[in-house]
């Protein structure tokens, strides 16, 4: 007879509250003295404490090369709360979680930083009176993430008991798909799937949580959301700023690994999937994946046909001259990453057959916008004269992630007179004018599901892997082509010129 | 914040909207970037010789603001419909500027019995509307019901706890209900649920034998409310709670008495204290075995205390910043889009607690 473990039994005092309950975690932050973890993640756990959100009982050590004792780092901690923080701090919520902070200083992939780190969090536990939840939240280079990962294997520190224990990872999750395969491996060697969370900040922002909202809680947009009504879509995530001083990661990145292999992948997935039977994190990934998969990676041969790279050329921004990408400081004089691509994707099942899908994402473009833009086909019968006006245009419905979040329907209406004369007009919905709540962080968000163990806003193994599949093989196509010109664009214009022969018969980029 | 003003005087309702759909159009047309703000509308009803506090408050509620504020002052003596309407809006600097509208209608007592034949041209008609009407819920509410979707009180407003315990339970046969008095609880039902929710302490639920509420004195309302909760969430009977032995200092008389929790009894002891502003000060929670968990006050957050059942007692703080009283009323506005299920049954055992 197999023994039947009792369900645990209900809070019946959670019932209502908007905040749940978060078990007593230790929150232990590698990388803690880098870019990441001062503008973000400890602005967003101060957040959290300002609101109360963070567990009853709370701990938080920072690991990190740099040698320093744990006032050092607390006073570096103030520096970047008060500096970055959404809210001015309150000095008392500050100090106490100031005093709840740590550095242990040391190597990656030095055990003894390990064995000071088990007896750390012992510590804690005693002082707790209680087993604390575990969560190791990998901040630094991706180099370390399988070294760190190994060594918490070695010390044991991958499981505890009575208490749970998670890794977060910061993106890039791998550099191909070779490499993301590995990663997976290497970290699946170690954690359960289950205790792992693969970070894609993008995620956590409230607009992009607010597609699925829109799809599935709208009646008035599933019946059109297929191929039979819409045209074509467009994704748009265009900066109109440089580098910056990222030159030594941006060489290695390009475009494409920077924005469209996670956040833009992401987007299209959120906007294509069937609905998920529930809001949970399996049935959601579950539906992502499937989506993903349906995306044909293309051949090699029929990567210059789907995908255009190019960097921007000296230009004006915002009335500014700026220098090309191949003149920025730490940038090699022949660089061949791309600063700009652009990719037509399809979706290979029975909703979006024939669809095209054009991804777009550059930096110094002529304005900063991320948007979805849904392209409707026309009315197939147009009885109205379209003479004297713009005439009858396809409807458009605009998702607009950034800088005015919001969703603008475009409609034919009649200009006022006596003729009738059709032109486009816009019906608008901004959040900033219907929630005048400030939205969190999307790190307060994503810390917060990492600490109550939910996954549903991070990114699954064999979605990563997806992900880098459709990518992968544009990536070795533009490697191996050492020699055709990369197409320039100049800084301030909307992208290359190259990128319109993606386009399909009829169609154009919508405008920056 | 720059702002566009209009007023008149001896004028109507319909000269109001008109006037706000006027000075919309003329912000708009001088930067297409405004947009007027579409939350809800809140209708607060308040004697003349309040306007200024209440004004303060409305003011301090920080980004919480409605999107379209109708103040109606009553005036002794008044004959006229006075009235002033203002739109106030941040300069867009990279995006849209959102653009909050603000009524001010000044009325006499002969006014209050049509007073929703002013009210009701004047709020954005697909917008929810929130009424509040600061020290009473008197007729006026009542006059205001129909148009009425949420009504925002404040038991710990009442001289009387109980009375204002059953009024509530009236309006929440009418309208949505925000009390304010419940949401100065808000942390403290988060900080226990969370206290017992690790798996292993949840059967500790079962066993609580004793809850202490420490409040200011004006505040027995919420006191109420938060046993209430207790109560309505574990399933206890309440009794009616008779005056206490402690407490009977300076803050007032306390309550004791009990709920009743399958077989066992359980304690329930309302403790007056001496607090700056309206609340609780602390609870605490002790079961049969020994366990007790204490939160109370403390700057930059709670300060927590756990005896275990062999008498060991640990300490820390629970982090968390005191919205104060305009933060909770800007709570109370953004609660008006929510819905809490728990709001009802919780006041429902809470007036089984009130003494006989």
């Amino acid at each position: 007879m197999t023994a039947v473990a009792a369900p645990a039994q209900e809070n019946p005092l959670v019932e209502g509250l908007e905040r749940l309950p978060v078990h007593p975690t230790a929150l232990v932050i590698f990388g803690a003295t880098g870019d990441l973890a001062h503008r973000k993640l400890l602005p967003a756990l101060y957040n959290l404490a300002h609101e109360g959100a963070l567990p009853e009982r709370f701990e938080l050590i920072g690991i990190a090369r740099r040698d320093q004792d744990h006032d050092d780092f607390r006073a570096v901690a103030r520096e970047s709360i008060e500096r970055f923080s959404r809210r001015k701090p309150d000095p008392d919520v500050l100090e106490g979680l100031l005093d709840d902070m740590r550095y242990l200083p040391g190597s990656f992939d030095d055990d003894q930083v390990y064995e000071r780190l088990t007896h750390t969090l012992a510590e804690f536990d005693h002082k707790a009176g209680q087993p604390l939840n575990r969560v190791f939240y990998l901040s630094t280079a991706p180099e370390f993430f399988p070294v760190i990962v190994g060594e918490l294997g070695r010390a044991g520190l991958n499981k505890a008991d009575r208490a749970e224990t998670r890794i977060v990872i910061e993106k890039p999750f791998g550099y191909d798909l070779a490499s993301a395969r590995q990663l997976n491996a290497q970290v699946l060697e170690v954690f359960e799937e289950s205790q792992v969370f693969r970070i894609d900040h993008y995620l956590g922002k409230e607009t992009v949580q607010n597609l699925l909202a829109f799809r599935f809680a709208n009646a008035l947009f599933e019946p059109v959301w297929n191929r039979n009504f819409i045209d074509h879509v467009q994704i748009t995530a265009a900066e109109d700023i440089g580098i910056g001083g990222r030159a030594g990661y941006y060489e290695h990145a390009g475009a494409l690994r920077d924005l469209v292999q996670n956040h833009m992948m992401q987007l299209l997935a959120l906007l294509t999937m069937e609905p998920p039977t529930a809001f949970e994190a399996n049935r959601l990934r579950d539906e992502k994946l499937k989506v993903l998969e349906a995306i044909v990676p293309p051949r090699p041969e029929e990567v210059p046909n789907m995908a255009v790279r190019a960097q921007y050329a000296r230009g004006v921004v915002g009335g500014k001259e700026v220098p090309g990408y191949l003149e920025e400081d730490g940038v090699d004089p022949h660089s061949r990453t791309e600063t700009y691509a652009a990719l037509r994707l399809h979706v290979s099942n029975w909703r979006w057959a024939g669809i095209p899908f054009y991804l777009r994402t550059g930096k110094q473009l002529a304005r900063k916008v991320t948007e979805i833009v849904v392209t409707l086909k026309p009315v197939p019968h147009l009885a109205l004269r379209s003479t004297g006006s713009v005439g009858v245009q396809a409807n458009q419905i605009i998702l607009t992630l950034q800088p005015d979040e919001g969703v603008t329907i475009q409609l034919g209406a009649k200009i006022p007179g006596t003729g009738m004369r059709i032109r486009p007009v816009n019906m608008e919905f901004r959040y900033g004018t219907s929630f005048l709540s400030e939205s969190p962080e999307a790190y307060e968000r994503l810390i917060l599901d990492a600490m109550r163990g939910d996954a549903t806003l991070f990114t699954r193994n064999d979605e990563i892997e997806a992900l880098w599949g459709i990518i992968d093989p544009i990536l070795t196509a533009w490697r191996e082509d050492t020699t055709s010109p990369i197409p320039q664009y100049p800084a301030g214009s909307a992208g290359p010129e190259e990128a319109n022969a993606l386009l399909e018969p009829g169609h154009r980029w919508n405008r920056l | 914040m720059p702002q566009d003003v209009w007023s008149a005087e001896n004028t109507t309702p319909d000269a109001i909207e008109a006037a706000l759909r006027g000075l919309l159009r003329r912000a708009h047309a001088a930067n297409e970037l405004l947009a007027p703000a579409r939350v809800l509308n809140l209708v607060v009803v308040i004697d003349a010789e309040r306007r200024d506090e209440i004004a303060e408050r409305l003011s301090g509620v920080g980004r919480y603001h409605a999107s379209r504020t109708v103040l109606c002052t009553v005036q002794e003596g008044r004959t006229t419909l006075d009235a002033t309407a203002a739109i106030h809006y941040e300069e867009p600097r990279n995006g849209i500027g959102v653009v909050l509208e603000q009524v001010e209608i000044e009325i006499g007592p002969r006014h209050l019995a049509h007073l929703e034949t002013i009210v009701d041209p004047v709020v954005v008609s697909e917008l929810p509307t929130v009424l509040w009407r600061p020290g009473g819920a008197d007729e006026v509410v009542d006059r205001l019901l129909a148009l009425t979707d949420v009504i925002l009180l404040d038991s710990d407003e009442q001289p009387d706890p109980a009375a204002a315990l059953v009024r509530a339970r009236e309006l929440l046969g009418s309208a949505y209900v925000v009390d304010l008095a419940w949401l100065r609880t808000t942390p403290w039902r988060e900080r226990v649920a969370a206290s017992f929710d690790p798996p292993w302490r949840r059967p500790a639920l079962q066993r609580i034998a004793q809850v202490d509420v420490r409040h200011r004195g004006s505040s027995r309302a919420c006191a109420l409310l938060w046993a209430g909760w207790m109560a309505s969430r574990l399933g206890w009977a309440p009794a009616p709670l008779g005056e206490g032995t402690s407490g009977a200092g300076l803050a007032g008389a306390g309550l004791a008495g009990g709920a009743t929790r399958a077989e066992a009894e359980v304690g329930v002891r309302l403790e007056p204290v001496e607090l700056r502003i309206p609340g609780l000060a602390g609870v605490t929670v002790a079961c049969t075995d020994g366990f007790a968990l204490s939160l109370d006050r403390s700057p930059g957050g709670l300060a927590a205390r756990r005896r275990a059942p062999d008498g060991e007692e640990t300490s820390w703080k629970v982090l968390g910043a005191s919205r104060g009283e305009g933060g909770i009323l800007g709570e109370g506005v953004r609660q008006a889009l929510l819905r809490d299920p728990t709001y009802g049954p919780a006041l429902d055992a809470a007036r089984g607690f009130c003494p006989a």
